[in-house]
């Protein structure tokens, strides 16, 4: 084991056990719109019920994906040094716009969603909550526009003035907008969503099982359910198929190692599953005739190339890239049946509030999103190996040369008990806060007194402070 | 040159928006078991930052972020080179943001009781560790040629390094104070206003040792200001600032006693970083190996750009950092919402 994997490994953890809450937040901020728009709109009392429900849960989740994004922001400078060294000037201005520009709207208002439910009207509340989840979703293109960067650079220039190689900027537009961003943030949004609607789903569906709350988690399945659903369709005929033609054409050797195909091949198969033999450099199991060739290139003739088209030393590891990335697919799949089945139960046979398998299927659904949306991104980036920066700069080498090798176990000893610790202290107190389930509704008109507009809010003369009663 | 220097003032100002804002909040984090003598005192305490630590914190993320793109080669050989210490600075910033949200969620008094003190304990750990890292980087670090560092957890723990952070535990804990006279009553405040004066007197001979121990310990600190006589505004301001926030605190005017300690934070970093200037790191090995603002800097088209995207952001942060401010002025009140 070198220092390097151990660098890799922490990494990886940190990472994916952060992007277990952006996502949940991006998707469940959709769902907090939704409702404060419909309180607004009809001024049932049940919206704002619901609202400040989810919001609770929102601050949950929000204060883990903090916790956790710190970590992420300094683990460039303590991990990898000489990554940072190298991509600084570009890089570096796409995480520090994200501050200024996502990280501070988020903070700002965060503190108004939050604890605005007894101080604010329908209108201003949905303001902030509005303007949270707009710095969310920044946040996230910000840090996708990083991200895509390193999968497809652009815009950069290589000099050496003294500290080794650096990449320099040229174009702040074509850094900003390489070529797998677009296909990539749209990909990725909607996946968020997924997630945070099939959070909402789950919920309601556990609810029906018990038949508590009945009324309120219909109404949770009403809103939730159509969105994911359509999700599921775009994501697999739209936003996954542009993803896959992307990698096609900017990262050809990601793409076979994906398909486990070794050989450049004519009418090329797709895999719904299936193994690879990295020895004997085959792949086996069900596949779909010529769907990748289709898929790719729209030509169910058309050859795709091969990993041996390739430098040996410069193969992803096939195996795992294969196995998550069919994962993803999978799931994919099955979103499109669990979603279509739950709409034909609740629309047309109108018996899906009683269909208990269909429900515990519903409840699972979050565990199986968020899957999805870790393996699609573990396939980027375990597909990139063993490029950090694209045929820029590999991973070997980036990493903090000064930093040995206990640190680094040392510090992942850490992550793992402390993650492992809160996640289960997370875990038990959300489970808390579905078993509490919703709060009274307010009487009719109680939150028509509080001002909701600027003008009432700064006008206010007596001290309205933090705090009702 | 002038953008790196612009750049230089601005992160000077990044760093100090985070230890006047999150100071203060850390500040009643390290106050907290002194004060709340019940679970509603605790709660209130708690909730006097509520709304807001989140959106404080927010500027050390951007401290993070400004630093990498501006002076990568800081960011790089600072963090990697403090390996240990920022792991455990994650580890208490992470312990101390579940804290917060952890503990009123559930009614135990274990519970309550456990998250407290963990509360308290991660504040303190965050002054004291960033107090510490910046004693280092006054006092310079073993940089060698390629910037790498090889510093272990012990040497960061040296005596001037450790007065800079108890010089730290000391200011925050007053700011914090000042801070809370504006969010509590009753015989809560009566307690905090006992406490300022403590304080004060606390923070004034730290702060004298510090000053002394550093005029003679650092050279090239002195000789920047022997060269650039100006510079003496910064530590003139700071004293006037220590002056006035204790004429106010006589006068039990504690509003502007927290704007004194606001402005004193900002100069006491605004005198070192003048003395330091050019250079942001100051290599023990060799003067040669320092880290300035322009062998450290990203390229004049990155600092453009970064530029041109802190002057459209940073007067909107202003805007709803005041906003949110003034929505929640006033004395805390508990309800089902507050933490
Ligand atoms: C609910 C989540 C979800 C679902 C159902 C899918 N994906 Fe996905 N996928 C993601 C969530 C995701 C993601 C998390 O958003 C990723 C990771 C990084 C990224 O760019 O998007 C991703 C990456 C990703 C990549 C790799 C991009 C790269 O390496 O640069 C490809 C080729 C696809 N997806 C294709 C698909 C296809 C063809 C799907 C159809 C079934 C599909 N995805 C369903
Ligand atoms: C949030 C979703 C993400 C997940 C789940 C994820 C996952 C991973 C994993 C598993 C690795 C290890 C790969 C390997 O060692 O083979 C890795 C590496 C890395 N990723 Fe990501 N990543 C994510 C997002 C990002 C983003 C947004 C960035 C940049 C802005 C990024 C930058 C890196 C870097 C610098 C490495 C280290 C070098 C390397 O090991 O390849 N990642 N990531
Ligand atoms: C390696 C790359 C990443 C870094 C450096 C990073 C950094 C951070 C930081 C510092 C925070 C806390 C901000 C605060 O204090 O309010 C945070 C939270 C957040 N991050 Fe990340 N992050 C990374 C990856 C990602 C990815 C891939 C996404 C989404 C696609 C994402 C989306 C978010 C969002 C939406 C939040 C707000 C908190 C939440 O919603 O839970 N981050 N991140």
């Amino acid at each position: 084991m070198t220092t390097e994997m151990l660098h890799r490994i922490q990494f990886g953890l940190t990472i994916s056990f952060h992007f277990i809450f952006p996502p949940m937040s991006l998707g469940v901020g959709l769902v907090l719109i939704i409702f404060g728009v419909k309180s607004v709109r009809t001024k049932d009392p049940k919206w704002r019920q619901l609202s400040m429900f989810w919001v609770k849960i929102y601050g949950l989740i929000f204060a883990m994906g903090i916790a956790t994004g710190i970590v992420q922001e300094f683990e460039f400078g303590t991990n990898w040094a000489d990554y940072s060294r190298f991509v600084g000037n570009i890089f570096g201005s796409l995480l520090a716009a994200e501050g200024i520009f996502a990280f501070m709207l988020e903070g700002g208002f965060l503190g108004l969603m939050l604890f605005g439910g007894s101080k604010l009207g329908n209108k201003m509340w949905l303001f902030a909550t509005t303007m949270v989840v707009a710095g969310a979703t920044l946040s996230a293109t910000w840090i996708v526009m990083a991200n895509s960067w390193m999968q497809t650079p652009q815009g950069y220039e290589i000099k050496d003035v003294g500290y080794g190689d650096q990449a320099f900027m040229t174009s702040f537009r074509e850094v900003v907008f390489t070529p797998s961003f677009g296909p990539r943030i749209l990909h990725l949004i909607a996946a968020c969503w997924m997630v945070g609607t099939s959070l909402v789903i789950s919920v309601a569906a556990y609810y029906l099982l018990k038949k508590r709350h009945v009324e309120l988690a219909k109404t949770m399945i009403r809103v939730a359910l159509p969105i994911f659903t359509v999700l599921a369709v775009l994501q697999v005929v739209l936003f996954g198929a542009n993803q896959a033609i992307e990698v096609t054409n900017q990262q050809p050797e990601k793409l076979a190692a994906m398909e486990g195909l070794y050989k450049s091949t004519t009418c090329a198969p797709m895999y719904i599953i299936g193994w690879t033999d990295p020895d004997n450099e085959t792949t086996t199991g069900i596949s779909i005739p010529c769907l990748l060739s289709f898929l790719s290139y729209q030509d169910p003739q058309a050859e795709v190339t091969g990993l041996e088209a390739f430098p040996k030393d410069e193969w992803a590891n096939a195996s795992v890239v294969f196995q998550v990335y069919h994962l993803m697919i999978d799931l994919g799949m099955l979103f499109i049946a669990i979603g279509g089945l739950a709409c034909i139960l609740w629309i047309w046979k109108r018996k899906l509030w009683d269909q208990r398998w269909m429900l515990w299927v519903l409840v699972s659904s979050i565990v199986m999103t968020e899957l999805a949306t870790l393996s699609g991104w573990w396939t980027a980036e375990f597909g990139r190996q063993p490029w950090v920066v694209w045929q820029v700069l590999k991973t070997a080498g980036a990493e903090s040369p000064n930093v040995t090798f206990s640190q680094v176990a040392f510090s992942i000893g850490m992550f793992v008990v402390l993650y492992a610790i809160v996640f289960t202290m997370f875990i038990s107190l959300l489970n808390r806060m579905i078993k509490q389930g919703p709060p009274p509704p307010e009487e009719e008109g109680a939150s028509e007194s509080l001002p909701d507009s600027f003008g009432e809010i700064f006008r206010h003369r007596s001290r309205v402070s933090s705090g009702g009663d | 040159m002038w953008l790196n220097t612009t750049w230089f003032v601005l992160y000077v100002a990044i760093i100090a928006g985070y230890v006047v804002l999150d100071g203060f909040d850390l500040g009643v984090g390290m106050l907290s078991p002194f004060l709340g003598r019940n679970d509603t005192e605790k709660r209130i305490l708690l909730n006097s930052i509520g709304p807001v630590w989140d959106g404080n914190e927010v500027w050390l993320v951007l401290g993070g972020g400004a630093l990498f793109a501006a002076f990568p080669l800081v960011y790089a050989s600072l963090f990697s080179g403090f390996y240990t210490a920022m792991m455990l600075v994650l580890f208490v910033l992470i312990l101390r943001t579940v804290a917060i949200e952890f503990r009123s969620k559930r009614d135990g008094a274990r519970w309550r009781s456990m998250w407290d003190w963990i509360f308290f304990a991660s504040s303190l750990g965050i002054t004291l560790l960033l107090g510490v890292a910046l004693g280092n980087v006054i006092q310079g670090v073993p940089l060698d040629q390629a910037g790498n560092m090889d510093v272990n957890l012990v040497d960061l723990l040296n005596p001037y390094a450790l007065a800079v952070g108890a010089t730290a535990v000391a200011m925050l804990s007053l700011h914090g104070a000042m801070f809370l006279t504006q969010k509590v009553e009753g015989e809560l405040l009566g307690r905090i206003t006992n406490l300022i004066p403590k304080l004060m007197a606390v923070f004034f001979a730290l702060m004298t040792v510090l000053m002394v121990w550093t005029l003679l310990l650092d050279e090239e600190i002195t000789t920047n200001y022997e060269d650039r006589l100006w510079i003496g505004i910064f530590p003139l301001f700071g004293l006037l600032t220590v002056l006035a926030g204790w004429r106010f605190v006589v006068k039990k005017q504690y509003l502007s006693g927290f704007v004194a300690s606001a402005c004193m934070i900002a100069l006491l970093l605004a005198t070192v970083a003048a003395g330091m200037y050019p250079v942001l790191i100051p290599s023990s090995t060799d003067p040669s190996y320092d880290l300035t603002v322009t062998n450290a800097a990203s390229a004049s088209e990155t600092l453009t750009v970064m530029l041109v995207i802190a002057v459209i952001g940073l007067p909107f942060v202003f805007l709803y950092t005041a906003g949110v401010y003034f929505f929640f002025r006033g004395k805390v009140r508990l309800d089902e919402e507050s933490y």
